[in-house]
């Protein structure tokens, strides 16, 4: 059981990592001083889970690798968090729409994972949905200002919605890996979080007066650590430093 | 009240430490003084954050990712006080943004510097915020109320910020001799532009004795600049760094340290916009502004929709 809780734990962090990566490339350059405040808070949230998960995930696989040789380490193929994740932020509604997306998945998934008979992964993902309470409230008031804003902040989040909600799918990929999990209690099943999801979304979308794009193909594929051509790039950047003085200390 | 009385009772409440609040009578050019201050402290957090934010991305640890993050954001909330704390007397963040962007107003020369390497992370919390502390803790006791109470809580912060810059350094002082020679080439490079952060000589400070008297500052650019060095310099020897100054030396009659003289031709020249990162600090700063006016726009007219439902 330890080699999948292992791999399920690289899953989450990576999630994490990556999107608090992505949030705060967007530090300095906000629309309005307190949504660079608001972003950066956001970003910090997710690399403290990412940071928390990957020490537990070090101590689960017990071969004294630590959170950083985890997070800096590792290669592309190696990575395997959902695609959505690692989209690039492209302009505020698309930022917007991709942190709702996952919000509106973690508020259910967090919740489940609380109850998890591992006591640990338990504890963090408690501490987490407190996070992503206050993240899923102002991704959602923005949904709302964006959507039912001006003709231009409607166009722009549909652009979004139309170019990103193909990588949702990989929100909900499951393997048998997560079956055993699932069986001892430890992760939650996600289909039924699928279902919370979709409802979930679906109000919002037409609250923020958004049209759902149809017959979308979802991509596929972060779980055999195959991801969209981003993640490369992002990784190059986020672990220069670290790989070109190896084993020094920080 | 005839302006010479009201003028007396201000003069009084200066000379008796009062602090002045923001429904006070207060002189124009007291009000000018201390807007042009405030807002250039304000611009100063928020273009700062940019050259950090730059390693933000890069932080070769989790833990210095989180902690450049918090103290990035940190930043971000105190520009936000700061902007309050001006628009107390009078002057709104859209014309302090406005002044900012039109080149009118100043930001710490500081940031037209490039950060580098990851050690510039370093040489910024340690040193700059450092010399950013001697002049916020003495602005603790500024007379201006608003301004008073922002220092306040600012220095709080700032303190941390100091304490992670000199963790840093410290660090990578400790490491590898490419760590090291990073680190001391941060020190190099950081040193005196800091020190140019207290401003110019008093005896070339235009503002330095009137804002005296106005107990706007308690102390002069020079006695800050000396403070900051007798301070600095047993840091630097303590994790082995070297201050780049031949004419650094302790001066054992006035217990504290003799030291060089800034270049202070650069330091006009960065100030007129011609230092390394000048236009990319400001075109950056305008480009989120203009990027953002559509979201702005955007939350407005969601206001006033959601203002109409109510009231119908």
């Amino acid at each position: 059981m330890e080699k999948q809780l292992f791999n399920y734990l690289l899953r989450l962090s990576d999630s994490s990592l990556i999107i608090g990566h992505r949030l705060s490339e967007w530090c300095g350059h906000g629309p309005v001083l307190e949504e660079d405040i608001a972003l950066t808070n956001i970003s910090l949230d997710f690399v403290g889970r990412a940071n928390s998960l990957y020490e537990y995930a070090g101590k689960v696989e017990s071969k004294g690798r630590t959170e950083d040789d985890l997070a800096y380490l590792r290669n592309e193929r190696e990575f395997f968090n959902n695609l959505l994740a690692e989209q690039p932020n492209g302009d505020f509604a698309q930022t917007i729409l991709r942190q709702y997306l996952t919000d509106a998945f973690e508020i259910h998934f967090y919740e489940a994972l609380a109850k998890s008979k591992d006591e640990t992964l338990a504890g963090i993902a408690a501490k987490s949905l407190k996070e992503i309470q206050y993240h899923l409230r102002h991704s959602s008031s923005w949904m709302l200002r964006l959507g039912d804003g001006t003709q231009e902040s409607n166009t722009r989040l549909q652009n979004a919605l139309n170019e990103i909600y193909r990588f949702t799918g990989s929100l909900f990929e499951t393997d048998e890996n997560d079956t055993v999990l699932i069986a001892a209690g430890i992760a939650p099943n996600l289909s039924t979080i699928q279902h919370q999801w979709q409802k979930d979304v679906d109000t919002m979308l037409e609250k923020a007066m958004l049209k759902k794009p149809e017959k979308v193909w979802m991509q596929k594929g972060n779980l055999q650590g195959r991801h969209t051509e981003h993640l490369g790039y992002i990784l190059a950047e986020m672990q220069s430093v670290h790989r070109a003085y190896p084993g020094v200390k920080w | 009240m005839e302006t010479i009385k009201l003028q007396k009772i201000f003069d009084a409440k200066i000379d008796r430490g009062d602090m002045i609040e923001p429904k006070d009578w207060m002189p124009d050019d007291y009000r000018k003084t201390l807007i042009r201050q405030i807002s250039q402290h304000a611009h100063s957090e928020i273009v700062g954050m940019l050259p950090e934010g730059n390693w933000i991305t890069r932080a070769p640890s989790l833990r210095r990712k989180m902690v450049l993050l918090a103290k990035v954001q940190d930043e971000g909330g105190h520009g936000l006080y700061l902007y309050s704390a001006a628009e107390t007397m009078g002057i709104s963040r859209d014309e302090m943004i406005e002044q900012l962007h039109s080149g009118k107003a100043k930001y710490s020369s500081i940031f037209n510097y490039p950060t580098l390497t990851w050690a510039d992370m370093g040489a910024i919390g340690w040193l700059v915020d450092g010399a950013a502390i001697m002049n916020q803790v003495m602005l603790q006791k500024t007379s201006y109320g608003p301004y008073s109470r922002a220092m306040v809580r600012i220095c709080k912060e700032e303190s941390f910020h100091q304490r992670q810059g000199y963790e840093i350094m410290s660090v990578l002082a400790a490491g590898t001799p490419d760590q090291k020679a990073m680190a001391q080439d941060a020190l190099n490079r950081f040193w005196w532009p800091s020190l140019m952060m207290f401003g110019p000589p008093d005896a070339s400070s235009p503002n330095t004795a009137q804002s005296m008297r106005w107990k706007i500052k308690r102390e002069t650019n020079d006695e800050l600049r000396q403070k900051f060095v007798d301070r600095t310099v047993p840091q630097a020897e303590f994790i082995g760094l070297t201050v780049p100054d031949k004419d650094l030396k302790w001066n054992e009659a006035k217990q504290s340290y003799d030291w060089g003289t800034p270049d202070w031709e650069e330091f006009n020249n960065v100030i007129k916009g011609n230092g390394p990162c000048n236009k990319e600090r400001l075109s950056a700063r305008i480009k989120a502004h203009e990027n953002g006016a559509w979201v702005r726009e955007a939350a407005a007219a969601y206001a006033a929709k959601q203002q109409q439902k109510v009231a119908a």
